[in-house]
Parts: structure tokens; C-alpha cells; sequence
């Protein structure tokens, strides 16, 4: 099975326009252990990268993707004709708070760049790169943002526990900032910690 | 005539106070732990002035910051008695903390932006449109988000009622008997259809609350929401939790 289970694999991956979870290439392939699965991509991406070629095989949002090499985009872009995926200053500033500091409150986001964000919010939630993730249990009941798994996709992230390690993080922010996990634990750990957060809103999230 | 250009480039540049105070103290070249907060307000009054003389609205947070900054510079003015041992924090913090905490954020956010950005220098393989629509007749189910599901509404209002005129009725429906009815036959059908939530006859009054309700189950994640194809109908799935009860506490919570 050994060969033809990493080629079944890689047809997967290349007929997929979304990144591919785990789970789903399991779902397609029920007899085969996750642990296999798992195996068979480690040397999937091994082998693309040894080969050199224009595109690899990435970890994003959870799940896995080609996606071509960024030395090669102004060529792509070229062919597509169209232009490069733009986010304003101000818009780039507010998903970066919302991601470091999510779950977060719109005051929170305006507190720290001092201007409103209404606009920016709407905007972000349309491209589908924040979500609402409940309400707080204060007066006015306010909204709490969050990242989605679109944002992830984006910015070339595995999870959100990979967002770029910030040195003197503390400085950023308010007093109650956590870490976010190291980059070797894994997704149910967030998961959890999610769990936590649903109890004290007391309203679900959805994806 | 140049001052006018020069204006122009700068309004577009400030998005907020801390952007024109930050551009204040790196134009005269201060160190933002020792701002010379006399000059800094005086520049930092002469831009308000001059957004107003150009009829241009002063923002409520740039007036704020500027009562802020007389604020501070009023307390550097008073003579030091030294009798407050623990009021003796420098009165700046308060415009360098949240200066430095804004430019440790645009620091962040260059970060990002310097990733590998989807579709600006990564790509992904592309399936022909000509295959999706063959694909998405299948399983190939698309998460809907609340833009969606009210784009979707909006359709069945332009369908079902076209053009007519709104009236006011007393409401014979609550948030709370919509939702707890949808969710009634969604544990009976467990699957949906959105147009099968607004029966042909319904006001629209009752069409709004129903809508109201299914935002409100979404929301609280209790129905998921697919679609196959932007202009498919919307399927609705239940998404009950093991623990009944602890949904239920969620609903009235809502309602109350």
C-alpha cells in the first residue's frame, strides 16, 4: 500500500481547491490509520521540497495545500490578471490585534489604535477574516471577535498558535495578555481553551 | 497653494491621534520617553486648526487627545511641591503608554503583512468554474456566514412579497417561540430547507422573526447553516449538543 497510499494522497491534494484536514483525507480513506495518513504527507512534503520544484506542500488552517513558491507570484499574477490580494494599513492593524488578542472586544480594539473601528470590523467580517464569537456578559452586551479559519488561510498559518512569536509581548496590550501555546502543542489544546471561553459567554461558536 | 497639497497628503495619512502624534514626534526628532509636550500640543493643535479651516470634521478622538495633551501639559507647568510621594509618575505616561503599545501594533502588523499572503505572492491550484458547479451539485457543501443567510432573506422577500407595502400588526410571535418552533422541526426533520422556514403565507412580521430566530440559533451555534451553490437553497442541520439542558439554559438566557 505503501506507495499508492502517498500517490492517492497527493491526487487528493491536488484536485482540492481548500486545504485538506486529516480528517477528510481519512474520510475518503477510512481503511487506512490516521497515523498512516499522517506518515504519508510528512514524505509527500519531503519529497516536493527535494525536488525543488515551484510549489509545495503546505500546513494551513489545519489542513494541508499546494501552494506555489512566493518567488513565483508576480508570474501568477500575470496569468490571472488580476491584482495582488491588498489589506489598508488600518485594516491589517485591527486583524492583528483581533488575532494576538482574540477573544476581543470592539472598545479593546479601539482603545489600543485609538479610532473607531466599526468600518474596518464590517469590512473584515465580510471578507470573512473575523467572526463573532458571542456576546459578553456585560452592560450592552458587547460582541467578542475572533479570527476565522479564512484569516489562517491568508496569512500562511498552520493554526493560530503559529502567528509569528512576538519578543516583549507583554509590552503589548493590556496586563492580561497570555502567551499563545508553543508551536509543538497541538490543536485540541486550543480547542480547550475554547471550551473555557464558551462556558463563561454562554454562547457557542460556530465556524 | 503648496500648503493646500501638503494638507491634502497629510489628512489622508492620519487615520487617528496617536498616527498625528507619532508623525509629531518623528518629525521633530524627540525621544518618545522624553516628549517635549509643550511643543508636541502646540503642533498637534495647529493640524486640528487646520483641519477645521479646511472644513474638514475633527474627529471626537483627536479633540480628546487634545484635551489630553493641555491636560498633561498643564501638570508639567505646575510647580513640583513634592508632597504627593506616589503621585510622582511622570503625567506623559499617559500618552507614551498607549504610544508605545501602538507602535509595538504596527510593528505586529508589518509582520504580517510580510507573510506569505494568499494570492498576492502564494497561490493555490484553481479548479475550473466549469467543474465547481458539476462538483457542487454533490457533497461539496460551503459554510454560509451571516452575510449570506441575509442575502438570502432579502431574496425571499423580493420573491414572496414583492412590493408590498408594510403594515403594522400586533406580533403574534416571540423571538423565543420561533426559535424553540425551528428547533422543534429540526429535531423531527434534522434536516431543512431556509424557504421552508417562511411559509408562503406569513407576514412579515413573522418573516422577520423567524429570521431573527435562525440568526439567533446560528449564532449560538446550535443550527449550522450549507450551501451548495450561491444560488441554492440553504440547508439547515441541527447541531444539539449532548446536553439538552444546558441548551436550553442558552435560549432563555437570550430571550430574557
Amino acid at each position: 500500500m505503501g506507495k499508492s497510499l502517498k500517490l492517492i494522497i497527493e491526487s487528493l491534494l491536488f484536485s482540492s481547491e481548500k486545504p485538506i484536514t486529516i480528517k477528510e483525507i481519512h474520510s475518503c480513506l477510512p481503511e487506512v490509520k490516521t497515523s498512516d495518513i499522517k506518515s504519508a504527507l510528512k514524505v509527500l512534503k519531503y519529497e516536493f521540497e527535494a525536488m525543488g520544484r515551484s510549489f509545495g506542500l503546505r500546513e494551513v488552517a489545519d489542513g494541508y495545500q499546494f501552494r506555489s513558491h512566493s518567488q513565483y507570484g508576480p508570474y501568477i499574477l500575470r496569468m490571472l490578471q488580476k491584482s495582488p490580494t491588498r489589506l489598508s494599513r488600518a485594516s491589517l492593524e485591527t486583524l492583528a490585534i483581533i488575532a494576538y488578542k482574540q477573544p476581543i472586544l470592539r472598545h479593546e480594539i479601539e482603545r489600543l489604535r485609538g479610532v473607531d473601528v466599526g468600518g474596518i470590523l464590517r469590512t473584515l467580517l465580510e471578507k470573512d477574516l473575523i467572526r463573532i464569537m458571542g456576546r459578553k456578559n456585560l452592560p450592552g452586551r458587547p460582541l467578542i471577535y475572533g479570527t476565522t479559519k479564512r484569516f489562517l488561510e491568508l496569512f500562511d498559518l498552520k493554526d493560530i498558535s503559529s502567528l509569528p512569536k512576538l519578543k516583549e509581548i507583554k509590552a503589548f496590550g493590556s496586563e492580561e495578555y497570555e502567551p499563545t501555546p508553543t508551536r509543538e502543542k497541538s490543536s485540541p489544546e486550543e480547542e480547550s481553551s475554547q471550551g473555557v471561553f464558551d462556558k463563561e459567554t454562554g454562547s457557542g461558536t460556530t465556524n | 497653494m503648496e500648503n493646500n497639497i501638503e494638507y491634502e497628503v497629510k489628512l489622508e495619512i492620519f487615520e487617528g491621534p496617536l498616527d498625528l502624534l507619532l508623525h509629531l514626534i518623528r518629525k521633530n526628532e524627540v525621544d518618545i520617553f522624553d516628549i517635549p509636550i509643550s511643543t508636541i500640543t502646540d503642533q498637534y493643535l495647529e493640524y486640528l486648526n487646520m483641519m477645521k479651516s479646511l472644513n474638514i470634521e475633527v474627529a471626537g478622538n483627536f479633540l480628546l487627545m487634545a484635551s489630553t495633551l493641555i491636560h498633561i501639559k498643564s501638570k508639567m507647568l505646575l510647580p513640583d511641591y513634592g508632597e504627593g510621594e506616589e503621585d510622582d509618575e511622570d503625567p506623559r505616561v499617559e500618552i507614551t503608554r498607549p504610544l508605545l503599545e501602538y507602535l509595538r501594533l504596527k510593528e505586529i502588523a508589518g509582520e504580517l503583512s510580510e507573510r506569505d499572503l494568499l494570492d498576492r505572492d502564494v497561490f493555490t491550484r484553481r479548479l475550473s468554474p466549469l467543474l465547481k458547479d458539476q462538483l457542487q451539485g454533490e457533497e461539496s457543501l460551503l459554510d454560509v456566514n451571516i452575510f449570506q443567510l441575509m442575502d438570502a432573506f432579502k431574496r425571499i422577500v423580493e420573491e414572496r412579497l414583492p412590493g408590498v407595502p408594510l403594515r403594522m400588526q400586533m406580533e403574534r410571535w416571540s423571538l423565543k417561540d420561533k426559535t424553540s418552533q425551528i428547533l422543534e422541526s429540526l429535531k423531527t426533520n434534522e434536516i431543512i430547507y431556509f424557504s421552508d422556514l417562511f411559509k408562503e403565507d406569513i407576514t412579515i412580521s413573522e418573516f422577520i422573526i423567524t429570521f431573527l430566530a435562525l440568526l439567533e440559533l446560528v449564532h449560538m451555534g446550535l443550527v449550522r447553516v450549507f450551501q451548495p451553490d450561491p444560488n441554492e437553497d440553504i440547508r439547515l442541520e441541527a447541531h444539539f449538543e449532548d446536553d439538552e439542558e444546558a441548551n436550553h439554559g442558552k435560549i432563555s438566557e437570550v430571550n430574557n
